[in-house]
Formats: structure tokens, sequence, C-alpha cells
């Protein structure tokens, strides 16, 4: 019995995050709009439903009714390929990600069940990695519209990219330093506890800088915010997704979500502790979180903070100018990032010796 | 357990298709990529042998050749825009001036 | 008996893939499959119990230096491989030239597979004289990689300085003062 009901778990797990992630992404769309719309002293969307709640279903529908164009020299395969690729990468760079402590489901495992859908132990390396291939999605929806403007629409997205990885993996380096590991679950359990009795033994105090050049980082990888030129102001003239319509169109956005979940992710796993800790300060619910493993509950909550905080910077800040964005990229974060290396490596030395 | 051969055998196809490759082709970059094909199937036979050996160097050899590759790619395809600016060609056929 | 599937169905996919690599017309369809046969080798990686190779694999080929190809291929807008405009009167483009050609590689593969399966010593499984813990982790293979080569290490980013150098000059316009 024991002998299928783990794989029977890890079928449901997998089963449930899908799902939870193109939920979460729906729940992003409504969530945009009405933050949005408060910030702006309005209501969001507000007639359909009970306050504008079923909008994601109405803006869903409506894309999946559109026409189904493909310009007539557009590549086939190619056309399909691009936003097939941008939502493979996303929910794949997912996969790696742990959300929880390890749990017995109420004593009916007798093994406990690590709550991730793959605990690999390079995992820092496999979200970088496949964040990495979703640079391929962009690029190829631009070459394939077979159009000037989504071509160069498609490069700058892919050179914006490209660059902001560098940063992106030089803070990571950072943090690996610290945890001595690249297994993501293992930089999760080594930011358990609390310093004095009253901080929380996270990262984001002994790693401040690292902490925002990941966040811009991830802003930039994500095509997000104040780095969403490729998609915000070409739209006046065109952008890599211009040609697209319909379910191809409605991949997109949806990968874009799925990614900035994924950073929040990581992101909460690195400096935040995951599913350690509710609150920067010790609260006497931490040792009942860790006795009754709802560490996910935490871990989702975090996430979420985060993922305000990404639509809060979309709707404050004005957006860069392609080459500020380049210039910023390549001449103040690369550099500042290999600083924080350079004194962390320092400081792990000296206090180690 | 897969024996250590069947890996060289597939290390010894792909080589001899990348070497296919810079033979058959008449396009600069199709080239490129068979010398890239080659690598990776150096790279493949670096690590199994790495493995049957029982430690690491195999793997310390990849990382060195991906470098260099990496490299060599980066230096080949600036060669070949710098030639495609010269004749609007990628055809090495046309690049026939030091011919005699 | 999933270890034996996953190692010809992967290494079917590279082979195919690279093969496919070197017929087509396109090279944006070359690009392409090249990044597929460089997953399936990184899949072959990972079964060598080499985590960080494969993910090295994915990172720099697949990641970075493919996306140097595709760039390129998109802003020379690479013309696809026209037949026509082979040299048909040159010697080496006869057609029996190349079936002969094709003939003796499918001789020499299979002469090699026969000879390294002979070769007795190299039938011992992947592995018997391994120890799993060690091999392929990260940490033993920075250690190495920082200790034993140190000084290949120090001239491989000299060497993509170089290199960086190289590109940045010979890609350059004529005439302008960059």
């Amino acid at each position: 019995m024991e002998m299928y009901l783990r794989p029977a778990v890890i079928g449901v797990m997998i089963f449930v995050v899908f799902n939870a992630l193109i939920i979460a992404s729906a729940i992003l769309v409504l969530a945009e709009r009405k933050i949005m719309g408060f910030m702006q002293q309005r209501y969001g969307p507000y007639l359909v439903g009970p306050h504008g709640v079923l909008q994601p279903i109405a803006d869903i529908l409506k894309l999946l009714f559109k026409e189904e164009l493909r310009p007539k020299g557009a590549d086939k395969w190619l056309f399909t390929l691009a936003p097939v690729l941008s939502i493979v990468t996303a929910f794949v760079a997912f996969a790696a990600v742990p959300f929880g402590p390890e749990t017995t489901l109420f004593g009916l495992l007798d093994e406990p069940i690590k709550l991730g859908i793959a605990d690999v132990n390079v995992a820092v390396l496999v979200v970088f990695a496949v964040t990495s291939m979703g640079v391929y999605g962009i690029v190829l929806a631009g070459w394939a519209s077979n159009s000037k403007y989504s071509l160069f629409g498609g490069l700058r997205a892919a050179a914006q990219m490209i660059s902001y990885e560098l940063a992106y993996a030089t803070s990571l380096a950072a943090v690996i330093m610290l945890a001595g590991s690249l297994s993501l679950r293992e930089v999760v359990d080594s930011q358990a506890g609390t310093w004095f009795g009253f901080f929380s033994q996270w990262y984001i105090w002994l790693q401040p800088l690292g902490f925002v050049i990941y966040v811009i980082a991830g802003v930039a990888e994500t095509n997000r915010a104040p780095f969403d030129f490729p998609e915000a102001e070409q739209e006046l003239v065109a952008g890599y997704n211009t040609e697209y319509s319909s379910v191809r169109f409605a991949l997109f956005p949806q990968s874009e979500y799925i990614n900035m979940v994924t950073m929040s992710a990581v992101a909460t796993d690195l400096y935040l502790g995951g599913w350690h800790g509710l609150l920067p300060i010790y609260t006497p619910l931490d040792p009942l979180i860790e006795q009754y493993r709802l560490g996910w509950l935490v871990f989702i909550a975090k996430v979420a903070g985060f993922l305000f905080f990404y639509i809060w910077m979309r709707w404050t800040v004005p957006r860069y100018r392609y080459d500020q964005l380049m210039q910023f990229g390549w001449k103040w974060l690369f550099p500042a990032s290999v600083l924080n290396l350079i004194v962390t490596a320092a400081l792990v030395l000296y206090l180690n010796a | 357990m897969i024996p250590l051969s069947y890996y060289l055998i597939v290390s010894a196809v792909l080589f001899a298709i990348g070497t296919a490759g810079v033979f058959l082709r008449r396009n600069l970059i199709t080239i490129l990529l068979s010398i890239e094909i080659m690598l990776n199937a150096v790279n493949l036979s670096f690590v199994a042998f790495g493995r049957y050996a029982g430690d690491l160097d195999g793997q310390i050899i990849t990382f060195f050749v991906m470098t260099v590759a990496a490299a060599e790619a980066a230096v080949g395809l600036a060669l070949i825009i710098a030639l495609f600016r010269q004749r609007e060609s990628l055809n090495p056929d046309a690049f026939t001036s030091l011919k005699w | 008996m999933p270890e034996t599937f996953i190692f010809y169905a992967f290494s079917a996919m590279a082979i195919i893939a690279s093969t496919l690599v070197i017929g087509q017309r396109n090279p944006m369809y070359s690009v392409l499959l090249l990044i597929a046969s460089f997953g399936a080798l990184s899949a072959l990686y990972i079964q060598l119990n080499a985590p960080f190779v494969a993910v090295a694999q994915i990172i720099i080929y697949a990641g970075a230096i493919m996306v140097l190809f595709l760039f390129v291929v998109m802003l020379l807008n690479a013309p696809r491989e026209d037949a026509a405009e082979w040299d048909r009167s040159h010697p080496l483009q006869h057609p029996n030239i190349g079936r002969f050609g094709a003939l003796l590689a499918a001789l020499l593969v299979v002469q090699l597979a026969w000879a390294l399966t002979k070769v007795s010593e190299l039938e011992t499984p992947v592995g018997a004289r391994a120890d799993g813990a060690s091999v392929g982790s990260v940490l033993e293979m920075g250690r190495i990689l920082f200790t034993r080569h140190t000084f290949a290490f120090e001239a491989t980013s000299v060497l993509i300085l170089v290199a960086m150098v190289g590109a940045v000059v010979l890609a350059r316009r004529e005439g302008s003062n960059q």
C-alpha cells in the first residue's frame, strides 16, 4: 500500500502545484488591476462578479474566443513554438523550488515527503539555467513574427535579459557562499532559528546589498516594472508579441506572471527564510508553525508579499529608457554584485579562520 | 548499469556527425555549429571516462572545454560578421581571393 | 531498466537532433535543433553522476553560446543555403562522391563500435569503481579546481578576456571611431 501511496501523493502534488500556478497567474491579473486601481484612487474592475472577482475568467474567455491569426510570412513552426517555449520554461523553473518543510500528511505516509516537486542538489543552478532558456521564447517570438519592429523588440528584450543574468548569478553566488550548499532546501534550512532570541536568522540581514541587487535583477529578468521597455514602450509601434492573438498571446503574459511567482519564490527561499520565521522578528507563533508543519502557509504569505511589491513597483516608478537600462545593468549593478561577492567571501574567510 | 563503451559509441557517432557537417555544409554558421557538436561529443567522452575512473578530473576538463568553446564561438561569430560585411555571403566558396 | 531506457532515449534524441542540424537548410532551425541536442546531452551527464556539468551545459552552451548564434543568424538575416548556388563543376560536388563518403563513414562507425565493445576491459559497468557519494559533488569539484588546476583556471580567465576584446575588435565597423 505504501509503495503505491507515495507516487500517488507525488502525482497529486504535481497536479496541485501546476494548477496553483495557473490560478496564481489568473489571480495576479486581477490583483494587478485592482491594486493599480486603488493606487490611482479608483476601483479596479468592479462589475464582473462581486467587486470584480470574476474578471480573470472574463479575460480568459475573451482571449480564448479571439481569432487565431498568423502573419503570412511568419515561420509556421517557430511562431507556435515561441510561446510554448516561454510557458514550458516558466513551469519547469518552479519545479526545482521547494515550498514547504517535510510533511507526513497527518501520519498517512510512513516516511515524510518533502514539499517541492523535485529536490535537486543543484537547485539554484537549475532555476538559473531554466530562466536563461526563457530568453528563447522572446527572441523566437520576435523573429517568427516576420516584422522588423517585432524583431528589434525581441532582440532588445533578449539583450536586456542576458545582461541582468550576470548580476543575478553573482548575487546568488554570495548567498551560496553563506549557506555552503547549492540546494535550495538546505539554503532555507540554514535560515531557521533566531539571533539573540529576537531577530529571525534570515540572509537578508547578512546580505542587504545582495538582496537589493537580486530583486532588481529579478525584476529585469521577468521584463517587469521599470524594466519593461520591450513590452510597453513599443506597444505604440510594435513589441515582440504584437502579431500574436488569442491563445498564443495568452501564453506570454501567463508565462510572465509565472516567472514572477518563481522569482518571488526563489527570493523568499534565499533571503527571507523560506518557510521558517513568519516575521523578521520572533513571534510566539514560530514554534507552533514548526511543530504543525504549517511552513507552506508562511511561504505563500511571503511570496504574496513579494508579488504585491512587484505590482506596487510597476505602478509607482517610471520606466527606464533602453540605453539607461543597459548602462545601469552593466556599469552599476554588475560591479555592485561583484563587490558584494568579494566582501562576502572576505568576511566568510575572516570569520571562519 | 550502462557499460562505458555505450557512452563512447554515442560520443564517436556525434563526433562523426560533427565532422560530416564541417565537410559537407556550405554555410559558415552551420560549419561553426558542427564544430560545437564535435566539442560536445568530446565532453561526453571525458565525463564518461571520468566516471569510469572514479574521480572528478573528467568533469574539470569538461569545464575548461566549455569555456574554450565559448571563447571560440564568440571570436568565430565576430569573424563571420566581418566576413559577411565584405562579401554579403555566408558561402565559404565566395571567399576565394587568395586562390591561385 | 529505467536507466537503460533513459540512456537509449536521450542518446537517440541527441544523435537524431545532431543529424538534423547538419541536414537543415535554414540556419535558424539548425540552431534550435542543436539546443535540443544539448538538452539531451545534459540528461546523459546527469545519468553519469555529473550534475554540475549538466547544469553548466545548459547555462553556458544552450543558454549563452546558442543565444549568440541566434543573434548572429538573425542580425545577418542568414540566407537559406541554396543548393543551386553550389559550384557544380567542382570535382568534390559529384553526387557519387557523397554517397561513397557516406558509405565509408558508416563503415567507420560500425568498426569503431565493434572495436569499443570488444576490448574486454571497457566492459566494466560505469560506476563500478566509483563511490557515488563524492563523485559529482560541487564542493569537491571546486576544491580540485582551485588547488590542483589553479593555473589552468587563471589562464582560462585571460583567454576569455582576450576573446572578448578580439570579438569586439573584429566585429567593429570600419572607419568608425568607437
